[in-house]
Parts: C-alpha cells; structure tokens; sequence
C-alpha cells in the first residue's frame, strides 16, 4: 500500500521583498525551505507508515536544487523520495505542475496500490491552492481538501473519513481509497529529524526523474504545456497612516480617538 | 591485655578483602563510562586538590562546614591512631610505645585532644540531622537519607567512646602511662573497679572499637560516605575549564550523540556520582528547584548512581541495561524528561558543591541524546529550532533586517583596516525591541568615547548559546563552524558583545574551534573607558535607588561581578543595592539554558522570585546586562502590577549620564 506526499521547495517568503522598481521578487540570497503546509502532509503520510506499515514516498517538482529538500524528506524518515526535474517542466503552472506530478504518481502506482496522495492545502509562494485538486482530477481520485484530522482510516475496506476544516465549521467526509488530501497545519506536529536520520539522508541517493522516464508530450508540460502566466508582481500601494492624539500625556482620550476613527472607517464593529 | 588473635586475625583479613572487593566493584562500575582525559595539567589539578579537598573551601562557606572541616582533619589525624590500632591487633608488640618517648606522649595527646574533638563535632552533626535540619535535609526527599548518615555518625561516636575507654582501663590498670588527658578522666571513673573488671573493659573495649572500625570500613564504598574514599581524587580529577562548558561532538555516521543510558556518561560523571554526598547544597541553590519544578540536580546525580548500581551487573555482561536513565515519569535511577528541561544551565549547582560535582553538564548531556537521537523536546522548542537553523535568529524574523536597528546611526560596516572592535549585536539585540534601544546605547557610548567599530548587519547569524544548551549541538556546530569561518575571513580579533550569551558562547565555547578571541562584555568595555578617562559622564543619570541582577553567564560563568557595578556607581553616583542573593550566589532569572523560548508552567514562575526579592529593597531601578534577564524583570515586574520600579541596562543608565542636563 503506496501513500505519496507532494512537497514543494518554495523560498522562504518571510525573507522575499519585492523591488519597488523593478517589481520583481528579490530572490537573492534567500533561503529555500520545505512549504510549510508540505511538511504537514510529509508528517501524516510518515504517521500513517508508522501506524499501517505502508510505504511513505516523498515527490517533488523543481530544480535540481529542490533535492536538498526532498533530502529534508529523507532525514524524517521517508521511505524514498523521487524529484522529477527535466529542463521541460520548468516554468510550469499549476495545470502543468499538476499533469507531471500525475504521471509521476500514476508510475509509482503501478508496483504498488495507491491508497493516499498528501498535499500542503497551498504553498506560501504561489498560493494557488490548485495542484492538489489538480492532481486529484487528473488521476481521478476522490478529493479531501482542508482536512484537519483523519477520522477512520480503513486499509482493508478502502475507505477513508476526514474531518474538514472550514470557515466557522467542520465537516465529515467519508471516501472510497484512493484519495488525494490536502492538509492544514492543525493536522499534526512534523516531527524533527533525528541528528542519526539526518547524516544517513546525505548519502541517500535521491532519484531524480526527467522526462525520458515520464514521457510526457512536450507540449503538455513546462511553460509550453502553462496557460497561465504572470505579466506583473507588484506591491500595492499603501497609504501613509498618520498619527492621532498624544499616548504619552492622555491615553485614555488617544484611546477613544483611534476607536472612532476605527469605528467611522468600519473596520470595528460595535 | 592478650587480643585472641585466631578469632581477630581471619576477621581483619575478611574485612580487608571485602573492603578491597567493594572497592575493584565500584571502580569496575566507573570504567563502565566513555572516556575523557582528566589527568592533564597535574599542577593545576594539585591546586585544586588542596584547595577544595584539603582546605574544604567551598564546605567552610557554610557556618556549618567548619564542623565537617574539623572533622576531615579529625579523620586525617585518627587515620594514624586507628592506623596503628589495626596493627597491634596483628602484631602486639607494634605500638606508639615504640617511637621515642617525647613523640610517643605527644602524639598521644594529640589523638586523646582529636578523639574528643571528634566527638563533640558528631554530637553536633547529630544534633543539627535531628533537631535542627536546615530545609534541603529535611524534605521528602533527603529524610529517609538521613538514616545513614545517623548510623556513621553513631559508628564514628562508637568508635571515640570505646577509645576512651579502653585507654581510660589502660590507664586504671596502670598499664599505659602516656599523656591521655580525656582517657584519663574515663580511669579516674573507673578507678573503684577490680583489676579483672578494668581488663573485661579494657578488652570489651577493644573489640568494640576493632569491629566498629572494620565494619566503618566496610561501610563507606557502599554507602553516601563512599565520599570519603572519593572526594579528594574527584576534587583532583575535576573540569580546569572555566567556565565548564559543554565538549564538542563529532558528527559522524555511527557515532552516538549524548547520554542517553548511564553506560554513555563518562568514567568522570560516574565518578561523581559516588562520590556525591548528598549535602543537599545544590538543590538548595536550584532556581528550578526552588520555584517547585521537579528538577533537583541532587537526585540527577543520585539517579545515575542508582542506575549504575542497577544496570552494572548486566553491563559487565556486554549487554544493555534495563533500568532506563532517562523516561517522562521520575523515578528512583531514572532522571525524568521534564526535570531535564528544566535547567536554566545557570551554574548555581556547579558553583557550589563542595567536591566539583559537574551536574548541570550532565543535564546537558542528557538533553543532547533527547534532541538528537529521539527529537523528543518540548514541542515550543521545534519552532525555535527551525527559526534558529532556517533564519538563523530565534523568532525567525527576516535575517535582511538585522541591521536595522541601526539605521539611525547610519551604516557602521566592519572592517579590519578601519574598525577596532565588532560589535556583535546577537539575536536580541538585533530584533527585540527592548534590546534594541539597550544596542543604541552601546552604540552611542562607544562613538562617543571615540572607539572604531563596526558590525556585520545582515550578514551576522545567532550564536548558537541557546541551542547548545538545549543539547542541539547539530545545529549549533553548525554555526559555530560558519561564524568562525566569518570572523577568521572578516579579520575579526577584538569583539564587544551587549549580551552575556553572546560573550560567554564567542569566547569559551568557540575556542573548541579553535579560535581565540579577545571578547569583552559592554560592561567591562564601559568600566575601562571609563576608568581611561575615555569616557566623561557629564551628569549623574537620576534613576533613584538602583538595584543590580547578576546575570549567571556574566557573573557565575565568567566571573564578571565587579565592572556593572563600577559602572552604575560612575554613572548614578551611587553604588547599587545588592540582592540577598548576589555575586557568585546570584539567582537566574529564569531565561538561560533555552529556558527563554520555553514555557514555564509548572511551580512558580523563577522571574517572579527574582523580582520579589529585588522589591524587598524598594528600589526604583532594577539594573541588568543582559538582554534576556531584562525580558525577565520586566515581566516579573508587570506579573507582581509593579511597572513603577522601571528596569534599566547598564548601558542605558550610562547613555542617561551621557545626555546633556535638560
């Protein structure tokens, strides 16, 4: 029984400015991390390995860089970590992303049954939200977006129920295997890598596989196979603020003034 | 007097070979640990021998130590009467009757005057376990303890009450003519026996005396007073490292990262742990024990022990042992998880023991193998460890804005042709916003004092202090490794630090990397500007009564006590008012050891103890040099709804000197 995660290596946003001038991200110099909400959907595939005994694959899309953070993914303890990388893919969008990663996990499915594919529910870079669900339409499997826990997990019957989460509510979803999920950070702690696990995952050898092993028309991946592209980044224009009252001598009355003036601008409700 | 000798001679052989076996025991179970070179720098070690062995240094600082020093040297005294005892149980006609009659007498004497002394101290050592136990003897813990240590000194009181009078009959008899004046005062007692009872008592006496003594002896290699065995080897064969910083790991596919089994400590720590007392003076000093957290650095030491003597046999056999060293719960041999993260790793333990127990490292150890080799931590930790190894900075802020803190100042870049002294600004100094006003003050005091500096910006990366202290020492060698590289490129050789973390990890724990570099505190920095003429303080800062808080990796670790103190008085016109708990007895304010990203919820709240104390002065300034310790009083301070007391750092109250009267 075959449980895939998707990660994705995406540059540590927190740390990404955007030129003013240009209106291009700044790129240099700034790390690239696991995407956060990947990390929790390595940990419950890693979970389910350690509670069902299935094999736990770690996929990625990207450069040849992005090995280091499938190499992040060994370090936990997956059981093997694939990056497809060919010059081809690059520049892809979320529909091309999706067609390689699909292929991908359609060939690894073919030794094994596939019961689970994990995604991050978005990746803090694109924040599309969409190769998830592309996956999962592409390879028609069931979709279990936003899930937060997995209720009842059923190998046996392949049958799958998960909790939801959504704005103001939860929902219960129960699902015939396979299905594709994609996971919010409530779901789990990702586990840290052990200081053993991490110096055995430098001599793993990360399979990498291009397109001669994919296959793919051309046309379908990379920029070519990418209906979508972006023709600007910019940040938007914020307005000075200005400064109200004196908090220093009076600052109950500073108080009140900013609750008007949030009040009259209904940004605060009464 | 005849002493049977074919009942005493088979029992003095018995009970030498059964002393000799416990003995090759316990150091079979010692040569269990890893190993560790403790035998270099002899001369050294001999100092420190006669100091904290001989001299008792740490026991005496306590009003009570006197006694156990008296009784030391009682012991080192009698060693030689019960010496000669022992022989003339074996040989009748060895004897101090032998040596010539001057020295015969006064030795003599001496013995009678020791012997006495001896049991006036234990009378007193009695009277303190039962009547008047200080707290640290007194709890749940240590009472049922006390049980042993009442039989020694019923043994040692034995031993000098059969003295007495043996020699007392001796002398009632007419045998023994020496200058015996207290054993005399036992023959006037007794003078009205007959001359057969004076031998009955003589000869009772005897026996009493040679059975106590063997069986003392038998007693010590397994019980708490194994000390007296161990104590002045263990005083010699002690960490020269000031302060006792952890040891480096090697990072290599086999190895075994910390101690997670009492078999991975070293033959030292093991050592320690028999040789252990249980005098109860570093709990006693615990922040974390005092604040009701379950962490007593007398039961980790006592646990190993009590691990060791379980696991040995098993050990010995090559295989593991069952009992385990480290679990969630607490039990007897097993050190619990949470009393491990509980450490603040500021050094009270260490500084106290009166036989150079190394506890805290030991906790550090362990706290290694817990990250390491099972990722088990509190799970506040994992966001501090991925900020620290990611974002290299605690709170994971965007390294590109390390520098801005200064952007008042313009840009101030390091450079060895035109800078004298970096300024490693650290992680809080950098990013907190309370530290970032102390950063300026520094700042501004070092321009006006006409110093060249410069810093890294961006391009600095954390220290690595609470990552080794927390026993992630994967991570921290790994920066340890790049801000060596950095300083060694850059040319760095002299560096101010505004943090005591940052100081005490750049000056003792890079040197393991072998880089040795002149670190100095802003304190030290401010105190030698001042003491230059460099720096003019044009007013006195009017910041009331003051009050100074040690930080432990400035104080303790590094011995700094005096230069913040010099400082506060240049720049106030005041000394500050000490804490009852000051200097090498100052208490932590809860943050260090990576105390500072955890939470604390269980027992009191150590900042909040500090704080009450400081308010016991009424003072209207709390100073601090450190960064953490000045999150710590503010937090205590708005616990306790105290925001009037403001706190200050030493440099703050120097910039306010600085400013020019309003």
């Amino acid at each position: 029984m075959l449980v895939i995660s998707c990660i994705k290596q995406v540059p540590d946003t927190t740390q990404v400015k955007i030129d003013p001038v240009t209106n291009t991200l700044i790129r240099e110099g700034i790390p690239f991390i696991m995407n956060p909400y990947d990390t929790h959907a390595l940990e419950e595939s890693l979970r389910l390995r350690d509670e069902y005994g299935v094999r736990s694959v770690a996929l990625s899309m990207g450069p040849p860089n992005a090995e280091a953070t499938l190499r992040k993914a060994c370090a936990v303890g997956v059981d093997d970590a694939i990056l497809i990388s060919d010059r081809c893919f690059g520049g892809a969008d979320t529909l091309a992303t999706s067609c390689a990663l699909s292929a991908a996990i359609e060939r690894l499915s073919q030794d094994d049954n596939l019961a689970i594919v994990f995604c991050g529910k978005q990746t803090i870079d694109g924040d599309t939200a969409q190769v998830g669900p592309g996956i999962a339409s592409r390879l028609s499997l069931h979709q279990l977006t936003l899930v937060d826990r997995i209720e009842h997990l059923d190998l046996d019957q392949r049958t799958i129920q998960v909790r939801r989460k959504l704005e103001g509510r939860y929902e219960i979803v129960e699902a015939p295997l396979p299905v594709m999920i994609t996971v919010v950070r409530e779901i789990n702690q990702p586990r840290y890598p052990t200081v053993p696990m991490r110096l055995a995952a430098e001599e793993i050898e990360v399979k990498t596989w291009d397109n001669s092993v994919l296959k793919l028309d051309v046309e379908t991946v990379g920029l070519k196979g990418s209906p979508t592209w972006v023709s600007k980044i910019f940040s938007p224009d914020r307005d000075q603020g200005e400064i109200i009252g004196d908090g220093v001598t009076d600052p109950e009355g500073t108080a009140q003034l900013l609750i008007d003036k949030l009040l009259s601008k209904d940004l605060l409700a009464v | 007097m005849s002493i049977n000798q074919t009942i005493y001679i088979p029992l003095f052989a018995v009970s030498v070979l059964f002393f000799c076996y416990s003995c090759y025991q316990r150091l079979q179970l010692i040569s269990l640990g890893t190993s560790e070179n403790r035998t270099d720098r002899a001369g050294a070690r001999f100092a420190k021998m006669l100091t904290y062995a001989f001299a008792q240094k740490r026991v005496v600082q306590r009003p009570f130590g006197l006694n156990h020093s008296l009784l030391f040297w009682a012991f080192l005294l009698l060693a030689l009467a019960n010496g000669e005892f022992l022989l003339e149980g074996l040989f009748p006609s060895v004897s101090l009757a032998l040596l010539p009659t001057p020295l015969h007498y006064g030795l003599a004497y001496v013995f009678d005057a020791v012997s006495l002394l001896t049991l006036a101290c234990v009378t007193i050592a009695f009277a303190r376990r039962l009547f008047f136990a200080p707290d640290y003897l007194g709890n749940e813990y240590s009472s049922p303890r006390s049980g042993e240590a009442l039989l020694i000194l019923g043994m040692i009181a034995s031993l000098m009450i059969a003295f007495f009078m043996l020699h007392g009959a001796q002398i009632a008899l007419g045998e023994a003519a020496a200058s015996r004046p207290i054993s005399a005062l036992f023959g006037k007692v007794f003078a009205s026996l007959s001359v057969a009872s004076l031998e009955s008592v003589a000869l009772a006496s005897w026996w009493v005396h040679a059975v106590v003594l063997l069986v003392f002896m038998n007693v010590l290699p397994r019980s708490k007073h194994m000390h007296i065995l161990t104590a002045i080897p263990n005083t010699y064969l002690c960490s020269l490292e000031q302060p006792n910083t952890q040891l480096r790991e090697i990072f290599e596919k086999g190895q075994r990262f910390g101690v997670g089994a009492v078999e991975h400590f070293s033959w030292k720590d093991l050592l320690d742990s028999l040789t252990c007392t249980e005098c109860g003076r570093c709990q006693d000093v615990c922040p974390a024990h005092i604040t009701g957290k379950p962490l007593n650095p007398r039961r980790i030491v006592h646990d190993i022990k009590v691990n060791l003597m379980a696991n040995g046999p098993t050990l010995k056999d090559g295989f593991s042992g069952e009992l385990p060293m480290i679990a969630e719960e607490q039990g007897e041999g097993t050190s619990s998880e949470e009393a491990l993260w509980s450490c603040t790793t500021c050094g009270a333990c260490v500084n106290v023991c009166p036989v150079l127990i190394e506890q805290m490292p030991k906790i550090v150890k362990m706290r290694r193998h817990l990250v390491q080799e099972r990722a088990e931590f509190p799970e506040e930790l994992l966001t501090f460890f991925e900020n620290a190894e990611q974002r290299s900075n605690p709170w994971g802020m965007a390294p590109a804005d390390r520098g801005k803190w200064s952007s008042l100042l313009g840009e101030r870049p390091f450079s060895v042709d035109k800078t004298e002294y970096l300024f490693f600004v650290g992680c809080a100094g950098a990013f907190d916003t309370r530290a970032k006003q102390v950063s300026v003050a520094v700042a501004t005091i070092m321009d006006q004092a006409g110093i060249t500096w410069g810093m890294f910006g961006k391009e600095e990366v954390c220290c690595g202090d609470s990552l080794r202290r927390l026993g992630n020492e994967y991570v921290f060698d790994k920066m340890a490794k790049a801000n060596v590289e950095m300083f060694i490129e850059k040319g760095v050789s002299k560096i101010v630090t505004a943090c005591p973390h940052c100081f005490s990890t750049l000056k003792n724990d890079y040197r393991q990397y072998g880089l040795e570099l002149e670190v100095i505190h802003h304190t030290e920095l401010i105190e030698k500007l001042i003491q230059d003429g460099k720096l003019k303080l044009p007013r006195n800062a009017e910041l009331g009564k003051t009050i100074f808080h040690d930080s432990c990796y400035l104080g303790r670790h590094n011995d700094t006590y005096n230069a913040p103190r010099n400082v506060i008085k240049a720049a106030t016109g005041n000394a500050p008012a000490e804490f009852g708990r000051s200097r090498e007895n100052g208490f932590c304010c809860g943050a260090g050891g990576g105390r500072m990203w955890m939470e604390e919820l269980t027992g009191e709240r150590i900042n909040r103890n500090r704080v009450s104390e400081a308010l016991e002065q009424k003072p209207d300034t709390l100073c601090v040099s450190c960064p953490y310790c000045m999150t710590m009083m503010e937090d205590g301070l708005k616990d306790l709804g105290n925001e009037q007391v403001q706190v200050k750092d030493v440099a703050e109250v120097v910039a306010e000197a600085l400013m020019p009267k309003q």
